[in-house]
């Protein structure tokens, strides 16, 4: 399996391990807590003490980044897994059923796309504050149409096939076309699918945080990490490089990841 | 004078693993200039690779590995890419399998055809039109002067087909490759193809090499015939040395596959009929205002299907065969008609079925590489319709699987793979297999050997007759091939364009008289022998419509455009009658028995 994965593939598959385990261990492998200042200086250089140098308070780098991997890895995880299997089912079931099922969810789901994730996800925390709930339910509700989108045209393609009639013509139910029949046809590009709309919440998410209306301070996820040290800018500070090269290495090594497989799918069906 | 085509020991390799395995193995033959050398052989035999290292190309993964070519003073192997380029513009020039895909949809034909000669600077545009019209008339095209100015789904298939022949002819190639040209063509359309090609190559003195697995349409083209399997050559000899005197048992096996012999026995018993159709049309589109859908592909359809009897029905692309079966599969509904079932109407819509119905009629598709699931191993394609129907699982599955895949001559270890591991003719004996888990009364057969090669077709065909003894099950069998379906069917039931024109036993399908379409098709089947194009009766040149072409008005003879005989004043009047020739035999004509008898002697 990941010898047949191309180079990029597998740097892409290192740098997302690496990452999943970070998020899972980062916490306690942290040097200090989260909110402790434990530097006299701001904005301090990459040091043996402080390797990712300090923030604009003196927090210790490293750790503030070992702990808000978790919020911007688990928060994208979550809310990525619930659009994905929310789309995909919702997507099953209009494309079985056809008729006039299919339209009204397809025309729901216009409408849906149709509203900016971000203006959404803004709306939502100025109605409700924000919390990590609410920040996993935007996100899921703003990529679950484009997750049914593919899922639906991916599922009408396989539907026409000649082995989905056969099950027709033997008399199948539906739910059993559905499931046994088409669903495990699409499940390849749903991953890869779905490895993208993880990288569009990571990208929603950093956003918001660095608007100022994601994870709430003391805890900070890569995103508000970025902006709460956006004037160590103009210093050359570690402090504000850091996380946004996390983030940048998290998004790009899934892509690389999921090209890597989504291109092993090709060649396997050619 | 030397040959213009020489290949010495030519190996083509494919990387497999560590090492390399060779598909094409120490094949060489020659072409004299003006010659026409056919290769032949199933798929897999490695004749398309042979016939595109002639371009000095090879499929990814693949690697020529030995050997040389030469094409005139040109030694292929050792050109670079700049040389390349210049022998395929040039040179050599290719007409692949299918025209359909070969053409851009969103340019004009002409574009098309000139577009190799103007890149290679061979020709100026507006010489290249004026050769590409001269080769439209060459290639018997309707309107030579216009055709270019068209788009590729305003011609038919037969039509792209020959135009993508004048895109392939513009720079004057010193050598042609055609793989497969008229293979994806319908009997009728692949004769003016054949007559066309036949035509300019003649007329050209083109050298050319012709790829086939149909040794009936090679006998008519090639002046040599190069048999090949498994990459490796079993005989090469003229024309006819290899049809009438061939050495090689494979050759042999070949000529014996070529010529289906009948299969089966007629044991219909005078019990009630097992299924009967009467006054059956059905469509596709919105249903209008009077039941009938928009597009109705069967228009008033009788048929009738004896208890363990089979019937053929056959016809071109678009005559509503799939339809037919498709209707009694239930897939798709009859707006008017009847389908009696063991004297029962049987319900034409899935919802209203019971699952007994379901069991008893049971439909085997055409393309054995889509009709399996390829996510599921074959175990557990051939357990469901036995715990569907059945209520048998475990052990007692097993076992049934394993006695099912035996009836299909397949080893039971084939129970544990995917689809995707399968030949082609394994995978539509497991397409058989499965059906037959329902124990059926009634299979319908759409096109199943039509995609395979004609060995593996005939072992497949020998295995429906043998089944068809044993367990007395009936087939409704649908093809396009006239000559399998006169093998294993004893009533035959011709359509065009939804309507029933001929229908007879097997007897009365081997000598006139015929409904002119059904004459039309029969005699189009190329026969075994060289020269049966050159000798074909004029009443056979007729030009397929082109798509989108008005149909006859309603009520008239559908036929009546394309028919060489029809009559003036009586066939654009009246609706044609049924008339019974005697012998159970029926056709729709306004002809009498006697007329078409003499028209077809």
């Amino acid at each position: 399996m990941i010898r047949s994965l191309p180079i990029a593939g597998r740097v892409g598959l290192f740098f997302v391990a690496a990452w999943l385990l970070l998020a899972v261990i980062g916490p306690s492998i942290a040097p200090h807590p989260v909110g402790a200042v434990v530097a006299p200086d701001v904005y301090g250089a990459f040091s043996a003490a402080h390797p990712l140098g300090t923030d604009y308070l003196g927090r210790d780098m490293l750790s503030r980044i070992l702990h808000g991997a978790r919020f911007t890895i688990g928060l994208a995880l979550v809310a990525a897994l619930a659009a994905s299997i929310t789309g995909t089912t919702l997507a099953l079931v209009a494309a079985t059923a056809g008729g006039w099922v299919d339209e009204v969810m397809s025309r729901l789901m216009d409408t849906l796309i149709s509203i900016p994730s971000k203006m959404l996800a803004l709306v939502m925390v100025a109605s409700f504050g924000s919390s990590v709930g609410l920040l996993i339910l935007t996100a899921a509700v703003s990529y679950t149409p484009g997750a049914f989108r593919i899922a639906r045209s991916l599922a009408v393609n396989v539907k026409t096939l000649e082995y989905v009639q056969a099950a027709r013509a033997r008399g199948e139910r539906l739910p059993y076309v559905a499931v046994v029949e088409i669903l495990p046809n699409m499940v390849n590009p749903m991953l890869a699918d779905f490895g993208l709309r993880f990288v569009f919440v990571v990208l929603l998410l950093s956003g918001m945080s660095f608007l100022g209306l994601g994870v709430q301070p003391p805890n900070a996820d890569l995103g508000s990490l970025v902006r709460e040290n956006i004037s160590g800018l103009f210093e050359g500070a570690p402090a504000v490089v850091m996380p946004a090269i996390a983030i940048a290495t998290l998004t790009v090594s899934v892509n690389l990841l999921i090209d890597g497989i989504s291109g092993r799918a090709r060649t396997v069906e050619a | 004078m030397a040959p213009l085509v020489e290949v010495q020991g030519l190996r083509v390799v494919v990387r497999k693993g560590a090492g390399d395995a060779a598909i094409v193995d120490d094949v060489s033959f020659a072409i004299p200039k003006g010659e026409v050398l056919a290769l032949i052989g199933e798929s897999g035999s490695g004749k398309t690779t042979i016939a595109l290292s002639l371009l000095g190309y090879a499929r990814r993964g693949c690697r020529i590995a030995g050997g040389s070519i030469r094409i005139g003073e040109t030694k292929v192997l050792d050109l670079d890419d700049e040389g390349l380029y210049e022998l395929r513009g040039r040179q050599v020039s290719y007409i692949a399998q299918s025209a359909a895909s070969a053409f851009n949809p969103m340019k004009t034909i002409m574009d098309q055809v000139v577009e190799g000669a103007v890149i290679h600077g061979t020709l100026t545009r507006a010489a290249a039109e004026a050769k590409a019209v001269e080769l439209f008339t060459a290639l018997a095209l309707p309107d030579p002067k216009n055709i270019g100015a068209r788009y590729p789904h305003q011609v038919s298939g037969g039509q792209l087909q020959r135009l993508m022949a004048a895109m392939a002819l513009i720079t004057d190639p010193e050598l042609v490759v055609l793989d497969e040209p008229t293979t994806a063509l319908d009997v009728t359309t692949q004769i003016e193809v054949l007559r066309a090609f036949k035509k300019v190559v003649r007329e050209r003195g083109a050298t050319a090499v012709y790829v086939s697995h149909d040794l009936a349409v090679v006998a008519q083209m090639a002046d040599q015939i190069l048999v090949l399997s498994d990459g490796k050559m079993r005989e090469v000899g003229a024309t006819d040395d290899i049809l009438v005197r061939p050495k090689h048992p494979y050759t042999q096996s070949l000529l014996a596959a070529a010529a289906p012999k009948p299969r089966g026995e007629a044991t219909a018993t005078q019990a009630a009929p097992l299924l009967e159709i009467r006054g059956l049309v059905a469509g596709y589109g919105r249903v209008g205002a009077d039941g009938l859908p928009a597009t109705r592909v069967l228009d008033d359809i009788d048929l009738t299907i004896a208890r363990g009897s089979t019937i053929g029905v056959i016809g071109e692309s678009g005559s509503g065969k799939t339809t037919l079966a498709r209707v009694v599969a239930g897939l798709v509904p009859a707006a008017r008609g009847t389908v009696l079932f063991n004297g029962q109407p049987l319900p034409t819509n899935l919802k209203e079925r019971t699952r007994e119905q379901f069991r008893r009629i049971q439909i085997v598709f055409q393309n054995a590489d889509t009709v399996l699931n390829p996510t599921h191993t074959i175990e557990r394609i051939l357990a469901r319709p036995l715990a569907f129907y059945h209520g048998v699982r475990g052990e007692e599955a097993r076992k049934r699987i394993a006695r099912l895949l035996d009836l299909v001559k397949l080893p039971a270890t084939l129970a544990g793979r995917k689809p995707a591991e399968l030949s082609g003719g394994q995978k539509q004996r497991v397409n058989l297999a499965r059906a037959l888990a329902a124990e059926p009364d009634l299979i319908l057969c759409d096109e199943v050997t039509s995609a395979l090669d004609t060995v593996v077709g005939a072992a497949v065909l020998d295995l429906l007759a043998e089944l068809r003894r044993e367990l007395g099950v009936s087939y409704m069998f649908i093809s396009h091939d006239i000559s399998t379906v006169r093998a294993v069917c004893d009533e035959v039931v011709v359509l065009y364009s939804g309507c029933k024109v001929d229908s007879g036993s097997r007897k009365a399908l081997a000598a006139p008289p015929f409904h002119p379409y059904a004459d039309l098709l029969i005699s189009s089947v190329p026969e075994l022998r060289t020269g049966w194009l050159d000798g074909l009766p004029a009443r056979l040149a007729v030009e397929a419509p082109a798509p989108g072409a008005e149909k006859p008005p309603a009520g008239l003879c559908t036929f009546l455009d394309r028919c060489p005989v029809r009559i003036a004043g009586k066939c654009d009047r009246e609706a044609p009658p049924r008339r019974a020739l005697g012998g159970g035999k029926e056709i729709l004509c306004h002809h009498t028995s006697a007329e078409l008898e003499a028209l077809q002697a």
